[in-house]
């Protein structure tokens, strides 16, 4: 079993949710991202999801497109990225990492050279966000060859045909974007989002992580409250943004942020667990 | 010559070569085109597939589209011979596809016509854009006023400043230009930003892709909307000459026009096909936008296609004196085209491309758009090297006055 399936079961089999911090790699520099990785995980992350800058992210609000640029005027590429896994790795070999990004890095470094690197730098699971079952048919075996779960995306316009397929592929986790609009816009439905959770989860067995518009404590523990998983993203790259180059103010700021979200998805699940007692 | 072309997408014609089966099912020009796009449009795109179907397969719907071609665009548009430009270049006689005389001044507006007519079957009341020097952008604000639906263009602020004119025809015709900061504030950002807003508001909204590239159906969709600048010249060409055309030039950015007038002459094995990219300062400086000349296979904008891009995948800047061809990939079809060999892809500078402006202007009194200079310069080198009695065709398609402060600048002048 991979270290993201072990992970991840291991927290559904104690009725916790796991949370997934996301952070764009080499923001705002290369050398910045291992440390805040390590932050991130003494915050009370469970597995951790680094973004592969690109030129072009075109399901990526403002606050991750300025991440995307940051990182690649300090010359960040999808090589640099493995570097920094296999950096983390030295300090963590326990934490499950998740690479998202777009196609074209994968595809100029050559899928099969991807996979084999990103397996050895210690990557666990890979989302590449514009990669679609149709056109994937080489790239998830290709992943799973290398031992490397194929998180998919599902979309509130997924249709149920269409969600079957999806979960016939992916592996690892379902990673469902939670309404319709790019990372980092603030317009959670909690209520509508129970119903399409359930829907996925009549599909597989596969966790179902939420993220796109998680931005307080509140959502966090809203989310959690339907989800396996609670993917945060722009709130905590914004921190970034905002204190600059002053690493050791950002990782306060990033420990701060993801610890609000940790206690209150712990306090969600407490409730939901005593509730289930009862 | 006053009857519209008929429209016939589905030219119901023997298929003699594979590229008239292009593109496949799910939108593949051999390894190219597809659908690579965040999974929200992906069921958004597969409605849009199913309504342009029906809709080109309904008599009602291609006669609505040629009656506005007919009344609202002015076509079909003529054939020219530029006499003086052909005895200049010593060679062979060429001839304009005159897209220039179209309403709104250029080729854009086949297209627009055809999509919002499908918006407005499919009942969406909000219509975006993305657009590069601001002829799509005119284009589609045009066809918006006339069905009286909202219109959102996204243009890059950098293009914003270069097109200033466009920007206001575009507010005159009621819509609403937004800029876009992100990237190198261009053509290929103000795309980004309009697939970001149609993820967004995919319910109500239908994005009028303005070239052949981009997620399928667009690049099939696209081209068959562009394919009567091709089908009328073909026609006009045996009628007035009983001849082909031995060479046909086009510039290419996406490549709309280029493949609206390539595409019904590709069974025509005597037909010499040429695409003329951007060279700006030259290839060999990197300062171009010449993908099909000098880039690789990439993904970017929901297709795979040639693209300028370093050697870690990400996009590269490019550079055009033309605001148009400023754009890093191209339509998948043209890479496919390319790699069969059936279509040659050129390049011409920004000077080349200049002083074609200057020339065609002067001796002809027609002044070409800075993209359909491009094909104008390769046209003139293009004929020097052939017979008198062989005739190559050039489409010429937009007018150049949407330029006059770029040519203005690159001749040190200030209007």
């Amino acid at each position: 079993m991979s270290r993201l399936a072990s992970r991840l079961g291991a927290l559904r089999e104690q009725g916790r949710s796991a949370l997934i911090p996301y952070l764009t790699a080499g923001d705002p520099a290369p050398d910045a991202t291992a440390g805040f990785m390590h932050a991130l995980v003494e915050a009370g992350a469970d597995v951790l999801e680094v973004g592969v800058p690109f030129t072009d992210p075109m399901a990526d609000g403002p606050v991750i497109q300025g991440a995307c640029e940051r990182a690649l005027a300090a010359g960040m590429s999808l090589s640099g990225v493995l570097d920094i896994v296999t950096e983390f790795r030295q300090r963590d070999n326990e934490t499950p990492i998740v690479l998202m990004g777009y196609l074209n890095p994968v595809d100029r470094m050559g899928l099969d050279t991807f996979a084999e690197r990103a397996q050895k730098a210690g990557v666990d699971g890979v989302l590449i966000v514009d990669m679609t079952a149709e056109e994937a048919p080489d790239v998830v075996p290709t992943l799973e060859d290398a031992g490397l779960d194929a998180v998919c995306l599902i979309a509130p316009t997924t249709g149920d045909a269409r969600i079957e397929k999806i979960c016939a592929k992916a592996s690892g986790f379902i990673y469902y974007v939670s309404f319709k609009g790019v990372t980092g816009s603030a317009s959670l439905d909690v209520s509508s989002l129970a119903a399409s959770v359930e829907r996925i989860r009549a599909k597989t067995q596969l966790p179902v992580a939420v993220g796109f518009g998680v931005s307080t404590p509140e959502n966090a523990a809203d989310v959690s409250r339907v989800a396996d998983a609670v993917v945060v993203g722009s709130a905590l790259v914004r921190q970034i943004a905002e204190h600059g180059a002053d690493r050791d103010a950002t990782q306060a700021a990033l420990r701060d942020t993801l610890s609000a979200m940790r206690r209150a998805i712990d306090e969600q699940d407490n409730t939901q667990g005593e509730a289930r007692r009862a | 010559m006053n009857t519209p072309e008929p429209q016939q997408l589905d030219p119901g014609t023997p298929l003699v070569h594979a590229w008239r089966n292009m593109p496949d099912v799910r939108g593949h020009f051999g390894p190219y085109g597809g659908r690579f796009v965040a999974e929200t449009l992906m069921a958004p795109l597969d409605e849009l597939s199913e309504a342009y179907e029906a809709a080109r397969n309904d008599p009602a719907f291609m006669a609505a589209l040629d009656n506005d071609l007919a009344d609202y665009v002015g076509r079909p548009t003529p054939i020219y011979h530029a006499e003086r430009l052909s005895k200049k270049a010593g060679g062979a006689q060429i001839w304009f596809k005159r897209e220039d005389l179209n309403h709104t001044g250029a080729h854009k507006i086949n297209n627009t016509i055809g999509q919002a007519l499908l918006a407005a079957r499919m009942g969406k009341k909000r219509i975006i854009a993305e657009t590069g020097a601001g002829q799509h952008g005119v284009a589609t604000a045009t066809v918006a006023a006339r069905l009286g639906l909202e219109c959102v263009v996204f243009m890059g602020s950098e293009d914003m400043r270069r097109q200033a004119t466009n920007v206001y025809r575009m507010r005159l015709l009621g819509a609403e230009v937004r800029p876009v900061e992100s990237g190198s504030k261009t053509l290929k950002d103000a795309m980004n930003e309009a697939l970001r807003d149609w993820v967004a508001h995919v319910d109500d909204t239908f994005y009028i892709i303005g070239t052949v590239a981009g997620p399928h159906p667009y690049p099939a969709m696209v081209r068959d909307f562009q394919a009567v600048i091709g089908r009328e010249s073909r026609r006009q060409m045996l009628e007035r000459l009983d001849r082909l055309p031995d060479a046909v030039v086009a510039c290419v950015g996406g490549g709309s026009n280029a493949i609206g007038i390539f595409y019904p002459f590709l069974d025509d094995e005597d037909v010499q096909i040429y695409g003329v990219e951007a060279g700006g300062d030259g290839v060999a400086t990197g300062r171009h936008a010449a993908p099909l000349s000098a880039g690789r296979s990439g993904v970017l904008h929901g297709n795979r296609t040639y693209l300028m891009q370093d050697d870690n995948g990400q996009i590269s800047g490019t550079h055009s004196v033309s605001a148009g061809l400023d754009y890093p990939g191209v339509g998948p079809e043209h890479s496919w085209l390319k790699d069969i060999g059936r279509a040659h892809y050129v390049d011409i500078t920004d000077t080349e491309a200049l002083n074609a402006f200057h020339e065609c202007t002067r001796i002809e009194g027609i002044m070409p758009a800075l993209e359909s200079a491009h094909a104008v310069a390769y046209a003139q080198k293009l004929a020097a090297t052939m017979k008198p009695d062989q005739i190559v065709l050039v489409n010429m398609s937009g007018r150049g006055d949407k330029d006059m402060n770029s040519v203005a600048e690159a001749a040190g002048e200030s209007l």
